[in-house]
């Protein structure tokens, strides 16, 4: 089985968000990057189907050379091999259109993605990847199981999940639950060192407009502090919630 | 040229999500000057949607339908887009929802936006407010395309009662074989989903012990909320991982979220910055979470939230 696992280069889940040039850009100063946490499920996952039943391994990026470390270390926990397509990730159709071209290329069985990124949390790209190379599509994704061609998956869904069956190709949205967060793999030494002499293939885009243009962004207007009530005077919080907060 | 809206139900009920995606394309449409077409499948009271602005509804009635599946679903849309010759399909944020969207989106080559929050700025060029950053940012994102799909975060516009009526069509498109088949659903039909829920009660590790989620349960219960948790506490195995609030989990937009024996860390905030208004009931009064919340209580949980229960159900028996 061939699988491609797209990996998107975030900011660390603890970042704090500010921006530049009058609101327009995300404001990469301090911001330590790091494998979206929805795509590490996904790795990790990938990694387990390589040991167990056999499959090879590739992780994809679409982004400027900035992204390489983030790939790197997607190699050191175990990727075969790395791509990256070497255009920036304006929206998640582009995105998506670029993936397309790489897995048409390199002919998967299986596309692992994460649910959405932690950045745009749009949930888009593996939808769109899907709909754009006929292959099938499971979103939120929190179990998969792989028997020849075919597939079962479970899904999250509102209030509960959902067992379904498939078949490859397949793309699927991943998140926590596809591994358990202890089982998550930490780059070691031997794999780091290895990742260094595994490829890191560069590919030029494919044509993509993008569908969509980020103006501006702006943060929360800043909280009021904390009305504190005392906890021996509990009607005061169920006043406050009914006629203040009008909550309730 | 109307503005096409899916609007979701389950066991032939439309969903209070639904109804808020109808309120909210009818003000796209105001702004735009046109009507709004609703598409529903297996609903019973499609005619309400009339009452929130829809002029026309395209139902659906189908048993193969009754199991909810992303592609034939987006084929429904897709194809009700095309003979109303819509410009703008409005959806809900919910699961569902945002697993047809991307689907749809590239049947209609159109421009999709998620996690949407407020009426358009703009309806020429298009532009939406939506989240970003796990709720620590907004973006304003202009849509290009001709064909534009909005999704429109839950509880972040509200339910307009319009008073209007909507004429009920049947519709019965073609519909595609899907590649995934629905196996089984295993679903608390009794419960409220984080997703829906106007109120979310939640709980840490503070509680020390799954054998102590009851109080949250009555709690949530008196409130007619949905019941959540941290994450450390979905990691120990104390509640199922479907109830795990945060960056990594599920992100809340309710009216109210009620934190309890939660410290606050940066990816818990995130994932409930959209929700309104937010208690904290912590003993620690350094925990980061009273500087994100609205009402605090320093105290232990274990006693304030059974007096919180007994005060609760004193006020609903009074204005009931």
């Amino acid at each position: 089985m061939k699988i491609l696992v797209c990996i998107s280069h975030v900011p660390d889940t603890t970042s704090k968000i500010n921006f530049t040039d009058g609101d327009t850009k995300f404001d990469t100063n301090g911001v330590q990057f790091v494998i979206n946490p929805n795509d590490e499920f996904g790795l990790t996952r990938a990694m387990w189907f390589k040991e167990k039943q056999g499959a090879s391994v590739d992780v994809v990026n679409v982004g400027g050379a900035e992204t390489e470390p983030t790939l790197r270390k997607a190699l050191a926990i175990g990727a075969d091999s790395a791509i990256r397509v070497n255009t920036p990730a304006t929206d998640g159709y582009a995105v998506a259109k670029q993936l397309a071209k790489v897995v048409n290329d390199g002919g998967y069985d299986l596309v692992i993605a994460g649910r959405e990124s932690i950045d745009y949390n749009g949930a888009m790209v593996p939808g769109m990847l899907a709909g754009m190379i006929g292959a099938n599509f499971v979103a939120n994704c929190i179990s998969l199981e792989v028997d020849g061609t075919n597939a079962k998956a479970v899904r999250e869904i509102d209030g509960g999940k959902e067992t379904v069956s498939t078949t490859l190709p397949l793309v699927i949205g991943g998140q926590k639950g596809l591994v358990e967060e202890s089982d998550l793999r930490i780059p070691n030494m031997r794999g780091i060192m290895m990742a260094r002499k595994k490829p890191l293939t560069v590919v030029e885009p494919t044509d993509a407009n993008a569908e969509t243009k980020a103006l501006s962004f702006e943060k929360p207007a800043p909280k009021g502090t904390v009305k504190l009530v005392d906890a021996d005077n509990i009607d005061e919080l169920v006043n406050l919630l009914h006629n203040e907060a009008k909550v309730i | 040229m109307s503005i096409l809206v899916y609007t979701e139900s389950e066991n032939g009920k439309l969903k209070k999500a639904a109804l808020e995606v109808v309120s909210y394309a009818k003000a796209i449409a105001d702004q735009m000057g046109t009507s709004v077409t609703a598409v529903a499948v297996n609903a019973d009271n499609a005619e309400t949607l009339g009452n929130y602005g829809a002029s026309k509804v395209l139902l659906v009635k189908d048993d193969s339908l009754k199991a909810f599946n992303a592609k034939k679903y987006a084929a429904i849309i897709e194809n009700a887009a095309k003979n109303e010759g819509a410009k703008v399909v409005v959806v809900s944020s919910s699961a569902n929802s945002k697993y047809l969207a991307p689907l749809l989106a590239v049947g209609l080559d159109a421009g999709y936006v998620a996690n949407v929050v407020e009426a358009p700025s703009s309806v020429s060029p298009f532009t939406v407010k939506h989240s970003a950053f796990t709720n620590k940012a907004f973006a304003n994102t202009e849509i290009t395309t001709d064909v534009k799909i909005v999704g429109l975060s839950n509880n972040s516009f509200g339910l307009v009662d319009s008073g209007g009526s909507a004429s009920v069509e049947g519709f019965s498109p073609s519909i595609p074989d899907s590649g995934v088949t629905v196996e089984s659903v295993d679903k608390a039909t009794d419960k409220v989903s984080i997703a829906d829920a106007e109120i979310v009660v939640s709980g840490g590790r503070g509680l020390k012990g799954p054998e102590n989620w009851g109080m949250i349960e009555e709690l949530a219960e008196v409130l007619g909320a949905a019941t959540a948790c941290s994450k450390p506490v979905s990691d120990l195995g104390w509640r199922p991982h479907g109830e795990h609030v945060g960056q990594t989990g599920k992100p809340v937009a309710s009216n109210l979220y009620i934190a309890i024996g939660i410290s606050g860390a940066i990816q818990h905030l995130a994932g409930i910055n959209a929700s309104k208004v937010k208690v904290v009931i912590n003993t620690d009064p350094e925990a980061p979470f009273f500087k994100a919340a609205d009402y605090g209580v320093v105290g232990d949980a274990f006693e304030v939230v059974p007096k919180l229960i007994e005060k609760l159900k004193a006020f609903k028996a009074a204005n009931a």
